[in-house]
């Protein structure tokens, strides 16, 4: 069939050379199998070796800000989910928060509880994705099978709490909407005691693996002054040898009853930040363990109680009249939080996920605007790219770990 | 399907030939399918799941491939952005014929969730569509179903595609 | 029967029902106690001049002039505000012809976080950052893109997360949600032309609309008929293989095919 005649210019090559002296540009995406989504690269290359790097993002922007303006708050909740999507929940959870303190609610304590847990489970997922898509990229294909499989029981375990495998939703402003089974606790345990022999065995299979350490050592090493300039955060941050994890500088939910590490990569290069990544699992296993046992001495309350804000529980709603109109009216015509601005950080899996919400006293936000640790994370390719590689360009951009719902929103 | 197999005794017998031709290239198409990886947003990490361990997509005959010079289904696979849409024109129209497209999950179908300024409402206003899938984002076996589907729809085609009329986009 | 009045200046949804009696509340603003918060907005004060300084929501906010927002930054990260996590606008032309720009800076040593606003006029500009934070380059940029604040001598001021060839600022309230003509033919002008708008037909924006007798988009789950055929009643069978399955597969035999109860 002859081809629909179209007016894009022809694009035959994907390279250009510059006469007169020996660079050459090479575009990088933004349909590229490692870069980890829609991110556009163009390097600039001196025989082999990186002069400049300018990442073009927003091939995935979906005007989320905008959408939050014209949405009331409890709707706006499920977008959140396409943000961070490897890990949807720290992303509903950060919506949340923000919202809660605008309006000056505190969840309850099992709510809490169930919370810590689903956020350690999301962050154990996308530490595992990152493993597996970095392994990936770095060329151990095996190693992308391992961590997908122990994914796969954490999505699990996701579904059989709120039904859903990827976009969770599975948090309400002023709590959560389903307590634990006894059944889902007990896959819980099942799947924390399974997971330590699994982290081992990634251990085995790529802590002391010679090429994988000979393509991570030396590679991309971010400064603690770089890392301050950019505004990284998370496992970036604590990769550049600073500790700071706002979990525990900032404790928010049940983080500050929990013992637990904050692991500080030993070097600042690729390798220090796969070894982070892995220490952090085991620190969230350990949050697990903990935040489960405090979960079993709480209350059964899921939902905070302000009925100017937040709907009453279902037994109430059905039974009583009033609770059931302030239901209607909450759905239909939202909650009005009080006018002012909050901004809240929240320690998600990728680093500081913060929302700054500006209201106006109306039932939809005025402003809303994500901090998405991914945007600085990309951002950091502008300089981190310089002097590297081009071998080196794919394990430098698995290792910052960036999500593009995140970065372009 | 049933209803359009043919009585090949009633028709003269002169299509017999071409039509084992046909089913021999059909079972090749159907049977080994090379997407691309053409992963956008969440929908993509399904896309990556349903090609891991646990629902191993490989059953069909699928291999992901970087390339569209050599992949022949294009699997949309998340929100497509007006920003990204000429390029996903350039890389159908660099995919060989013949190529067919599943549109994943619910914003590549109508923009879904997504009314706003900078979605495209569904990637058949850039490229025709074979498969629709619905769902946000839909699981790795629906993906899997929609293969099947797409199979199917590749052993009723004729050996030649260029009779078939298709959608102007 | 008259039409319903629609601000020009504000086209964000509104809502259909407000309490006559309605009073909205607000956030308390504090007085800043902490010790060294109260230290920085008191140098501040000395050296630079600030309009106003509170507490909201545990957060101490500082507001000053535009004009002075390098030398304020520079000088709170000179007192260890080191990362400026967060830089962005607010559109109040509609309310007072002003955007409003906030920095949000978290130090790391001291634990700490700030937040300095100040207002600027529809067509002023403001000083760039980007030589204190690197980050605030792409920060500003993107403020750029969204609103359409010019950052001055920013190193490479364009369009961030829209297509450079974009029109109009799309976080402004005087921007539809859906877009304005341009953003909506956007794709197709680009790929296609304008002369083939006719062709390829507006853009479907109903969330709600099912056209299921429409079998050259949609096919009836169950009721599968061929492209472009006449829907039909009768259920068609589903099955993994059809009749006209190759010869070298086998069908799916249900008898003799196991279900396992756990996953392996």
């Amino acid at each position: 069939m002859a081809q629909t005649p179209n007016r894009l210019a022809p694009f035959y090559e994907n390279l250009a050379f510059e006469r007169e002296s020996n660079r050459m540009i090479i575009n990088f995406g933004p349909q590229h199998p490692s870069a980890h989504g829609q991110l556009n690269l163009v390097l600039e290359l001196e025989g082999e070796e990186i002069v400049r790097s300018v990442p073009n993002i927003g091939f995935l922007h979906r005007g989320m800000e905008k959408m939050a303006e014209n949405m009331i708050y409890n709707e706006f909740l499920p977008t959140t989910d396409r943000m961070d999507y490897i890990a949807a929940t720290s992303n509903n959870h950060a919506f949340a928060l923000a919202v809660e303190k605008l309006i000056g609610v505190e969840a309850p304590r099992r709510a809490q509880a169930i919370r810590v847990v689903l956020l350690e489970l999301n962050r154990m997922a996308s530490h595992l994705f990152f493993l597996a898509t970095h392994a990936l990229d770095v060329g151990a294909m095996s190693m992308m099978l391992y961590p997908f499989r122990e994914r796969e029981y954490i999505l699990d375990l996701m579904e059989e709490y709120c039904g859903a495998r990827l976009t969770h939703s599975a948090i309400r402003i002023g709590g959560v909407p389903l307590d634990f089974t006894p059944e889902w606790i007990k896959m819980c345990e099942e799947f924390l005691d399974h997971m330590p022999e699994q982290i081992e065995m990634y251990d085995k299979l790529l802590k002391e693996n010679r090429i994988w350490c000979m393509r991570l050592e030396e590679v991309g090493n971010i400064s603690p002054e770089l890392a301050d300039s950019w505004a990284l955060s998370g496992p970036m941050l604590r990769g550049s040898g600073i500790k700071w994890d706002i979990r525990k500088e900032e404790p928010y939910e049940i983080y500050d009853e929990i013992d637990f590490d904050i692991p500080v990569a030993e070097t600042t290069d690729c390798y220090g930040r796969y070894r982070l990544h892995i220490e952090e699992m085991w620190q969230s296993i350990r949050i697990i363990r903990q935040a489960l046992e405090i979960y079993r001495d709480t209350p059964p309350e899921l939902m905070a109680h302000a009925p100017e804000f937040i709907s009453a529980p279902k037994e109430q709603m059905m039974t009583q009249n009033y609770s059931l109109m302030q239901h209607f009216v909450l759905v239909t015509q939202g909650m009005r939080p009080p006018k002012g601005e909050v901004y809240v950080a929240t320690e998600s899996p990728k680093g500081e996920l913060g929302f700054f919400i500006a209201s106006d006293g109306g039932p939809y936000p005025y402003r809303v605007k994500v901090r998405a640790p991914s945007f600085y994370h990309c951002g950091i390719l502008e300089d981190l790219l310089l002097g590297v590689q081009l071998a080196d360009v794919v394990t430098i951009i698995g290792s910052t770990n960036i999500v593009f719902g995140e970065i372009d929103r | 399907m049933a209803q359009h197999q043919v009585n090949y005794a009633s028709s003269g017998g002169l299509p017999v030939a071409l039509t084992t031709i046909d089913k021999l290239v059909n079972w090749g198409r159907s049977n080994s399918l090379w997407f691309l990886t053409y992963g956008l947003a969440c929908c993509a990490i399904e896309m990556m799941a349903s090609g891991a361990g646990r629902f191993d997509f490989d059953r069909f005959g699928t291999i992901f491939r970087a390339s569209p010079r050599q992949a022949e289904v294009m699997c949309v696979a998340g929100t497509l952005s007006k920003k990204h849409a000429p390029f996903v024109r350039r890389l159908y129209d660099q995919m060989a014929e013949p190529k067919w497209v599943i549109s994943m999950g619910s914003c590549a179908n109508t923009g879904g969730m997504f009314n706003t300024y900078a979605t495209v409402q569904g990637v058949d206003r850039i490229i025709p569509v074979d498969i629709y899938l619905p769902g946000c984002a839909p699981r790795p076996d629906t993906l899997q179903y929609a293969t099947m589907m797409l199979q199917q729809k590749i052993r009723r085609e004729s050996m030649d595609r260029n009779k078939s009329a298709k959608r102007f986009v | 029967m008259f039409r319903p009045y629609q601000p020009k200046d504000d086209v964000q949804k509104k809502p259909y029902y407000t309490d006559r009696f309605l009073v909205v509340p607000e956030l308390p603003k504090e007085p800043i106690t902490e010790e060294r918060l109260a230290a920085d907005v008191a140098e501040l004060e000395k050296s630079i001049g600030i309009k106003e300084s509170y507490m909201m929501a545990g957060r101490a906010v500082v507001i000053i002039q535009p004009q002075e927002n390098k030398a304020a930054l520079a000088l709170l990260r000179s007192r260890g505000f080191g990362q400026l996590m967060e830089l962005s606008a607010i559109d109040y032309l509609a309310q007072s012809g002003e955007f409003e720009i906030f920095y949000e800076l978290l130090s790391i040593e001291r634990r700490q976080r700030i937040r300095v606003k100040c207002r600027i006029q529809e067509k002023e500009s403001i000083e760039s950052v980007s030589d204190l934070w690197r980050a605030a380059n792409w920060q500003e940029r993107e403020m750029y893109d969204m609103f359409g604040i010019i950052a001055n001598n920013h190193p490479n001021l364009k369009r961030i997360l829209m297509p450079d060839d974009w029109h109009d600022y799309p976080l402004r309230k005087t921007y539809p949600l859906e877009g304005d003509e341009f953003a909506q033919w956007y794709e197709v002008d680009k790929i296609y032309g304008k002369e083939f708008r006719d062709v390829i037909g507006p853009e479907n924006r109903d969330p709600a609309r099912i056209d299921r007798y429409d079998t050259k988009r949609f096919a009836r789950l169950g009721h599968e008929v061929q492209y472009g055929a006449e829907p039909k009643e009768e259920p068609t069978p589903i099955q993994y293989q059809d009749q006209r399955r190759p010869v070298l597969n086998d069908d799916l035999d249900p008898a003799k095919s196991k279900v396992l109860d756990k996953r392996k």
